[in-house]
């Protein structure tokens, strides 16, 4: 077996130039909205309610069916007749449609659908379509939304909220009983989505002789949305086929909401006839596609006068709009397993809320989860350094998960594979000259300045666990004998070799920038004695021609742990299907064999070698030569999947991730108190993701989820009236960071090898987005400590923190 | 509809010539009447800047006017950036810097960096910034794209 340290990397480590980039720099990428898969495509524009609540009294479709060129209209009501809703991973009856069928409940929500030759002909007529409402009162905050007299989205439920659990590990009553220091403090978390540049886009062809929906779209996963889509269509699952093209323009999460649009441009194809095309606009995408959700928060942590903490109670109102849909209420859970972050307390009470409000709909977003649960956490490490008057780095070493305790069993389920937290922070600290910046710090506060010093740690998780979902659900419904427990998370790949020696790599994955094709590349090369350039990879997700399972997709920071390993195992298996044959040409038992260089040869001594080349050429051209009981042809398909993905247990404790990186960040403002104007003075940041397989791409998405977590920290709000109308529904208003308001980043890495990855690797997608909202808010409620301000709410908008500055001076 | 109106310009120093509706967005026309998908849509009302092309020379968004209004016009977009076969300075650079992921926005931050260059060929890392500030980019931070304009304002052809 290869080890990570072993002598047969050549191109592991290394920062291969991107295969993607050639045609994604001169204008070829093929994205959805590029090249029409089939012809004669008609196209779709969305009629959406102006309202934040309301019900829908009827149609009025005369002028718009009467334009010449509309090949029809679809409405609520052919959804209802048509499809079924989504299942919710909740009990609640919460019926999701993927239109409103009764009611609207969010403005946006899609209530008609117009099919046109063209998209400038859907558009004129969509705006012909008359919908009747009648506008309802409308909630939007999540707490008051939980009142008596709030107005109900979902009368079959009968309140707002969607799912309640309440879960203890250990005992937090006697943690708080025995503690010295009790800390309590509420933080809100705003509704943001890190909004890729590429909006929604969705081809759908419903064969009706054939009985096949084909849908091309930039769905990025999981592809447990498969199955539940075929469910609302009506269609078996193996008719239902998804396919979708080499290039997607960013996702961050967000695109794994398209399945609703996904039914519903299915369902516009069957009963018009015709195949469909619809591309989201960004006033649509703002509206109406995904977000994190907004959260309240309570947190209460125990510790005693040393600094140890004993444990802590979260109270969280999570805000996942008109409905929860699926994977919500992954808002809450989706952390189960690393809830503790890297710190080893024992006790641990959550009680997690989700409630329905007339805002938009939720799902994952970069860090899903992570970025609400360590701006909370991080900021009562915070709280407890100031009561106890130590430093916040020390608080933190205090209480942090030993190095030499891995693998590490957290108290809510989590399995932490590998890693060094102190060695990381300790990393951190003299990247930063934390000492230093102190110092600098006493200067400037002695100068009347600003200056302030941020600390923020995280546990990063990546591969999820599917069977974290069931977290939502009560240990008694899970105990019924018809409930079927789920877990997993699994990804294959092919890898093949032509009768030339080339390889083709083929992968059921969906990338959205990250590099799939060269990490791929770099990996076979290692494996098989080649060089990048001898291996395609092939990565167009194909339901019909992949194997894939519901896990499937790119999320979660999945491909740099799961999808890697996938391919190593591939390449080994056809590895060893090569020196076996070589073996036989041989006559030599293949234990006396080594691949290496790209050849078989014996291990000691000298004898006949076999290039892969040659042995390929043999194989494909002559059958005969093969030993008896070879199966013929050069490929090899493997499916890896982690054994430590089980299901929860009825104490609620699950391993809800796979394999968990760790990182440490130090940043350093000054905040100017007239302007109240964030300057950025240094940002270091230091990961552990085990292996790293190429830098630049690891480094890349560190800088990339640095920014959405400095998005939502500083700039992004979805923000909305009292009566639900989205104040932010452009880029004017939705303010996305440019280059000059992102920082520049000092990274390191420290290397703990998964020991659970072939190749000792681990995710890195979603890294600093989680950390970043944490460590942005200590550095300025640290800045602004001599005003006794603390930041407890993102985004820190300029007017915001000028007005508590303000406030605090007068005081 | 509309009756149709002939459009006629140069791009990537290619006469071209189509018919489209007077209110056709010069973006859709560039994608669907000629075929030229290199340009992309990102806003559809001037901010995120993924549509920038040249035209007549300068930098502008082509999702923010009509393509009645380049009637005439010399356009370039980021399919006129490779000649021969052979890869742009500023492209190489964006290349050997990961100054791109996803790819979306790549189209217009080259384009845009491209008229940066011309207009400044020497620009520090403020100037850089400020100049690619007109196009917006969520995966990479930002920062390989400093550092590719950076280095192809050192390399000989890099504002050509």
């Amino acid at each position: 077996m290869t080890t990570p340290t072993g002598t047969g990397q050549k191109w592991i480590g290394r920062s291969v130039k991107r295969v993607e980039d050639r045609r994604l720099l001169t204008g070829r990428g093929t994205y959805i909205d590029d090249h029409p898969p089939v012809g004669n495509l008609f196209h779709a524009a969305i009629v959406r309610s102006p309202h934040a609540h309301a019900r829908i009294l009827g149609y009025d479709l005369g002028a718009a069916l009467a334009l010449d060129g509309v090949a029809g209209v679809i409405t609520g009501a052919d959804v209802a007749r048509h499809s079924k809703p989504f299942s919710v991973g909740v009990t609640a009856p919460v019926h999701y449609y993927c239109a409103a069928t009764d009611k609207a409940r969010f403005v946006g929500e899609p209530v008609a659908v117009v099919v046109a030759r063209s998209r400038y002909l859907a558009e004129d007529a969509a705006e012909l379509v008359q919908v009747r409402y009648e506008p309802l009162p409308v909630v939007v905050d999540p707490e008051r939304a939980l009142e008596p007299d709030a107005p109900v989205l979902h009368e079959a439920v009968g309140s707002n909220l969607a799912n309640n659990r309440r879960l203890v590990y250990g005992d937090p009553d006697r943690a708080f009983r025995e503690a010295d220091v009790v800390l309590k403090e509420r933080f809100r978390f705003p509704k943001y989505g890190s909004t890729p540049i590429e909006t929604y886009g969705v081809i759908a062809r419903w064969d009706t002789l054939e009985g096949v929906c084909t849908v091309w779209s930039n769905f990025m996963g999981p592809f447990i949305m498969h199955p539940l889509t075929a469910r609302v269509l009506g269609l078996p699952e193996n008719r239902l086929r998804f396919i979708v093209p080499p290039d997607i323009g960013g996702s961050f999460g967000i695109k794994s909401l398209i399945y609703p649009y996904i039914a519903l441009l299915a369902l516009a194809s069957k009963l018009t006839g015709v195949a469909v095309k619809w591309i989201e606009d960004r006033r649509e995408h703002l509206l109406a596609s995904s977000t994190g959700t907004d959260r309240v928060a309570y947190r209460e942590l125990a510790a005693k006068k040393d600094g140890t903490i004993l444990g802590m109670r979260f109270k969280w109102f999570d805000n996942v709009g008109g409905y929860i849909r699926s994977p919500e209420p992954g808002c809450s859970f989706r952390p189960t397993g690393n809830f503790v972050g890297p710190y080893r307390f024992q006790h641990l009470e959550v009680d997690a809320s989700t409630v329905m409000t007339n805002k938009s709909l939720t799902g994952p977003n970069r860090g899903y989860a992570c970025g609400h649960l360590y701006f909370e956490t991080e900021g009562m490490l915070d709280r407890l350094a100031e009561k106890l008057g130590l430093d916040p780095v020390e608080v933190r070493r205090r209480n942090l998960i030993p190095t030499g305790a891995f693998p590490y069993r957290t108290p809510t389920g989590g399995l932490y594979d590998s890693g060094d937290y102190p060695a990381t922070l300790d990393r951190a600290v003299q990247l930063a000259k934390y000492a230093e910046l102190r110092r600098e710090q006493a200067t400037a506060r002695a100068a009347g300045r600003y200056f302030g010093i941020g600390i923020a740690l995280a546990v990063d998780p990546s591969v999820s666990n599917m069977g974290y979902v069931a977290t939502a659900l009560d240990p008694q419904f899970r105990a019924k004998p018809e409930y079927l427990p789920k877990s997993g998370a699994v990804d294959s790949a092919t890898v093949k070799v032509d009768p030339l020696g080339r390889v083709i790599a083929i992968l059921g994955t969906t990338p959205q920038g990250q590099g799939h094709q060269t990490i791929v590349a770099q990996i076979v090369a290692d494996e098989l004695g080649l060089v990048p350039e001898d291996v395609t990879v092939v990565d167009e997700m194909d339901t019909f021609t992949r194997v894939w399972s519901i896990s499937s997709g790119t999320y979660s920071s999945r491909f740099g742990s799961v999808g890697t390993s996938a391919v190593a195992l591939a390449a080994r298996k056809l590895k060893a299907k090569l020196v076996a044959y070589a073996a036989h040409l041989m006559d030599r038992p293949p234990e006396s064999l080594e691949f290496r260089d790209g050849s078989v040869r014996p291990r000691q001594g000298k004898g006949p070698s076999y290039s892969v080349k040659d042995l390929a050429g043999r194989a494909h051209w002559n059958t005969e030569s093969l030993p008896e009981g070879m199966e013929p042809g050069l490929q090899a398909t493997a499916v890896f999947g982690f054994t430590v993905a089980r299901s929860v247990d009825a104490e609620d404790r699950v391993n809800s991730s796979n394999t968990y990186g760790f990182i440490a960040e130090i940043m350093a403002v000054e905040v100017d108190p007239e302007t109240a104007a964030i300057k950025i003075l240094r940002y270091v940041t230091v990961h552990d993701a085990g292996t790293i397989i190429n830098p630049m791409i690891a480094e890349g998405q560190i800088y990339g989820g640095a920014l959405h977590g400095l998005g939502g920290a500083l700039y992004e709000e979805l923000a909305y009236d009292e009566d639900g109308q989205c104040l932010t529904a452009t880029f004017m208003d939705y303010l996305v960071p440019t280059a000059c308001e992102a920082p520049t980043i000092e990274i390191a890495h420290v290397v703990s090898p998964s020991p659970l990855t072939p190749l000792g690797s681990k995710g890195l997608g979603e890294s600093s987005s989680m950390t970043v909202p944490a460590v942005v808010a200590n550095a300025v409620s640290d800045a602004l400590g001599p005003l006794g301000i603390r930041i407890n709410e993102l985004p820190m908008t300029p007017s915001k923190l000028h007005a508590m500055i303000q406030k605090a001076r007068k005081t | 509809m509309a009756d149709l109106v002939t459009v006629r310009l140069k791009v990537n120093g290619v006469e071209r010539e189509g018919r489209c509706e007077p209110r056709k967005l010069l973006v859709d026309f560039l994608r669907e009447d000629l075929g030229l998908t290199g340009t992309h849509v990102g806003c559809e009302h001037g901010i995120c800047g993924a549509c920038t092309i040249l035209l007549d020379g300068q930098a502008a968004r082509s999702c923010i006017m009509l393509a009645v209004q380049a009637d005439g016009a010399e356009l370039m977009t980021v399919e006129g950036l490779a000649q021969d076969g052979k890869l742009h300075p500023l492209q190489e650079a964006f290349r050997e810097h990961h100054g791109l992921q996803c790819g979306f926005c790549t189209p217009g931050m080259l384009m845009t960096s491209l008229d940066l260059l011309r207009t400044n060929p020497t620009p520090t890392d403020e100037e850089i910034r400020e100049g690619i500030s007109a196009v917006l980019c969520r995966c990479t931070g930002y920062q390989g794209i400093v550092n590719a304009v950076r280095a192809a304002a050192r390399t000989p052809g890099g504002s050509r």
